[in-house]
């Protein structure tokens, strides 16, 4: 009798399960990186494609200019016969040289990608400092009293307010800011309407517990010592935490804010009910402006390739944002356990 | 005496003078801000719940239960709001999402924890940690340009045409479309699948050696430590991120929208058109034309803010409760 078999009566059994199952988790884990990696991989590449000089430059142009198809000898009579379709639908003036090469009208759907995302780039990277510059304040400050009066009711509720607003459907900030800046009557009795400001504020909802519970975290990690030590020197509470506690940790709060950039880059629903989106450059806050999320939802529904090329292209430059970011942010805070 | 006691406090109130110069300040500051996070909830409590009162006055509770959605007033249908298309596809889709995902996450968090070379455990931690990151927009137009046309061709054309002619929910006329709420699902559930994936690994590495070691020490395979002594011990925990999974895909806005079509009725099939809560708000509040129209949809907001709020916290809670463990908290 061998010592396996007298180890236990059930033992292949035992081990075709343990075989099976540990197979089973493998190809689980092996699936599920199916679909993520064709997603980026897409983006990657037609994405990636779609970038070019103009991309990054030019602002939306329609998919191609209308050049009228020959009808013939014109009717000196006729007030629309030097009339340019292409300038009424907001393209270059025809040169008379698209239409050239297919006398009919060039098909609409092969036509090649034109245009850019420059106003959406100028867009998102407005309402999103904007936000940012608005949730900061509020963040750090909650953060810091977070840390250095953590026992206390306050304190309590307002961790889990940071919990409530970070667990909260998107959606919901939007319509809040819909209902409080876009719907909300001004001094004239007219509603506000879209506004860069009301994208900005929606997204303040979404960055401040990222702020507040990335600054409370890493204010937490200076040692106490530090702060003792700072005390001893006869400073006041204030003044050693602005000047030895913020300080040390400031590379952790940076983190904290770039991580609540990354999130709020790439948010849309808020931006669809607040901001709405726009073809041209608008850097004025308080009129409807463009966004790379806005370009992305609205273009990929589009019949038209050349405006397919922009959604993808957008989605790229949104994932690289994001991606870049937190990898940045995972290197940051590796070298600064590694020192600890 | 007396005067003695009253030196020595204005002694103790020169010190503090000197000592703690402006503290009052630096407080009050800190508490106004800390305060203001909690006006942001209310802000959205209150902005939310004002607004729907409308809504809630008209419907009452019957508002959850009526299944006509017609904005517009028409000659064949008067205006009518109810939720229950709106209910329907939320749970529906949520439901398809959580049943592909959470087996899937689970599996990938156990390999990722236990069963995974050491080498590779921190690089795919971290993609999956990334992936949880990506904007919802990008799945949407992923699914919207490659998964929708390669899943009507390959799945739903051919199940409507097979199964479809037998089980009823999965036929249908109009599934050429490529929307609804199976392809949502299916989106949804890759997009939850790295968040329950990151938690589940989260908890199972909490939980302590000793639990493996003694089952080891008994004989057991490696299944049978992961199996009995480990993946129980992260019960509560691996619970807690399949409800935030759960939560996510409720809440999730943009590629519902993107891929869900967009037709406020309750759907007779998974192929067809159909609207979840968070789309038909995204889709139809902006446009909305009459205050009662507006009001409906922000009750919906509202309730699906309830119902994610409920999710999410206790979700937390069990997350929490696990990290408690009879041994201690084993991570800082």
């Amino acid at each position: 009798m061998s010592l396996k078999s007298s180890a236990s009566p059930n033992y292949s059994r035992r081990k075709a399960v343990d075989l099976i199952m540990r197979g089973l988790v493998l190809i689980a884990t092996g699936l599920a990186i199916v679909p993520l990696v064709l997603i980026i991989g897409y983006v990657v590449v037609i994405g990636g494609g779609a970038l070019n000089w103009e991309f990054f430059t030019d602002i939306y142009q329609p998919p191609m200019t209308v050049s009228m198809p020959d009808l013939g000898p014109v009717d000196p009579n006729d007030p629309f016969a030097n009339l340019d379709l292409g300038s009424l639908v907001g393209g270059e003036p025809a040169t008379g040289q698209e239409g050239a090469g297919d006398e009919k009208g060039a098909d609409i759907l092969e036509a090649p990608p034109r245009g850019g995302v420059f106003h959406g780039i100028v867009g998102t990277l407005l309402i999103t400092t904007v936000a940012l510059l608005i949730a900061m304040p509020i963040g750090i400050m909650a953060g810091i009293f977070l840390s250095e009066f953590p026992d206390n009711s306050v304190a309590t509720t307002v961790r889990f307010a940071c919990d409530v607003l970070s667990g909260a459907p998107s959606i919901i900030v939007g319509v809040t800011a819909y209902i409080l800046i876009v719907n909300a009557k001004g001094a004239d009795g007219q509603p506000l309407g879209f506004a860069g400001i009301a994208g900005s504020i929606a997204l303040t909802f979404l960055m401040v517990p990222t702020i507040t519970r990335t600054t409370e975290e890493v204010l937490k990690l200076v040692p106490e010592a530090t702060r003792e030590a700072a005390l001893a020197m006869g400073a006041t509470t204030w003044y050693s935490t602005f000047t030895v506690v913020v300080p040390t940790a400031l590379s952790g709060i940076v983190t904290g804010i770039m991580l609540a950039f990354a999130r709020g880059a790439g948010e849309t629903a808020p931006l669809i009910m607040t901001v709405l989106g726009s073809n041209v450059l608008m850097t004025n806050l308080l009129e409807p402006m463009a966004a790379l999320p806005l370009i992305t939802y609205r273009y990929t529904e589009s019949p038209f390739p050349s405006e397919n090329t922009l959604a993808w292209g957008s989605a790229f430059v949104l994932m690289m944002l994001v991606l870049l970011v937190n990898i940045l942010v995972r290197i940051a805070t590796r070298n600064r356990l590694r020192m600890r | 005496m007396a005067q003695a006691q009253a030196t020595s406090e204005t002694f103790r109130e020169r010190i503090a003078k000197r000592t703690q110069h402006g503290d009052g300040i630096f407080w009050g500051l800190t508490l106004f801000f800390a305060l203001l996070v909690i006006v942001l909830v209310f802000a959205i409590v209150w902005v939310t719940w004002s607004d729907s009162q409308l809504a809630r006055e008209r419907f009452g509770w019957a508002f959850f239960t009526s299944g006509e959605w017609n904005p517009v007033e028409t000659p064949v249908n008067p205006v009518s709001f109810g939720a229950m298309p709106a209910i329907v596809g939320t749970l529906v889709s949520s439901a398809i999402a959580l049943v592909l995902a959470a087996p899937v996450a689970i599996g990938i968090g156990i390999f990722l924890a236990e069963l995974c070379p050491p080498a590779l455990r921190t690089p795919l931690s971290f993609m999956v940690e990334l992936l949880a990151a990506i904007p919802s927009v990008i799945y949407g137009v992923w699914g919207v340009m490659v998964f929708a046309p390669f899943f009507t061709q390959n799945v739903a054309m051919p199940i409507s045409e097979t199964i479809g002619q037998v089980v009823p929910w999965l036929g249908g006329e109009r599934v050429a479309s490529g929307r609804g709420l199976l392809i949502a699902g299916i989106i949804l559930s890759i997009m939850i699948l790295p968040t329950i994936a990151a938690i589940t690994r989260d908890v199972l590495t909490l939980v302590p050696n000793t639990q493996r070691e003694v089952m080891l020490a008994l004989g057991a395979t490696k299944w049978e430590v992961i199996w009995l002594a480990v993946v129980p011990y992260a019960r509560a925990g691996i619970i807690g991120a399949v409800m935030l999974g759960l939560g996510r895909a409720l809440g999730e806005t943009m590629a519902a929208t993107m891929l869900v079509g967009n037709r406020p009725q309750v759907p007779q099939t998974l192929f067809e058109p159909a609207t979840t809560a968070a789309s038909l708000v995204a889709s139809e509040l902006v446009n909305a034309q009459t205050l009662i129209h507006e009001s409906a949809l922000v009750l919906i907001a509202l309730a699906l803010f309830a119902i994610t709020l409920l999710l999410n916290l206790s979700a937390r809670l069990l997350i929490w409760y696990m990290n408690r463990g009879p041994v201690g908290r084993t991570r800082a």
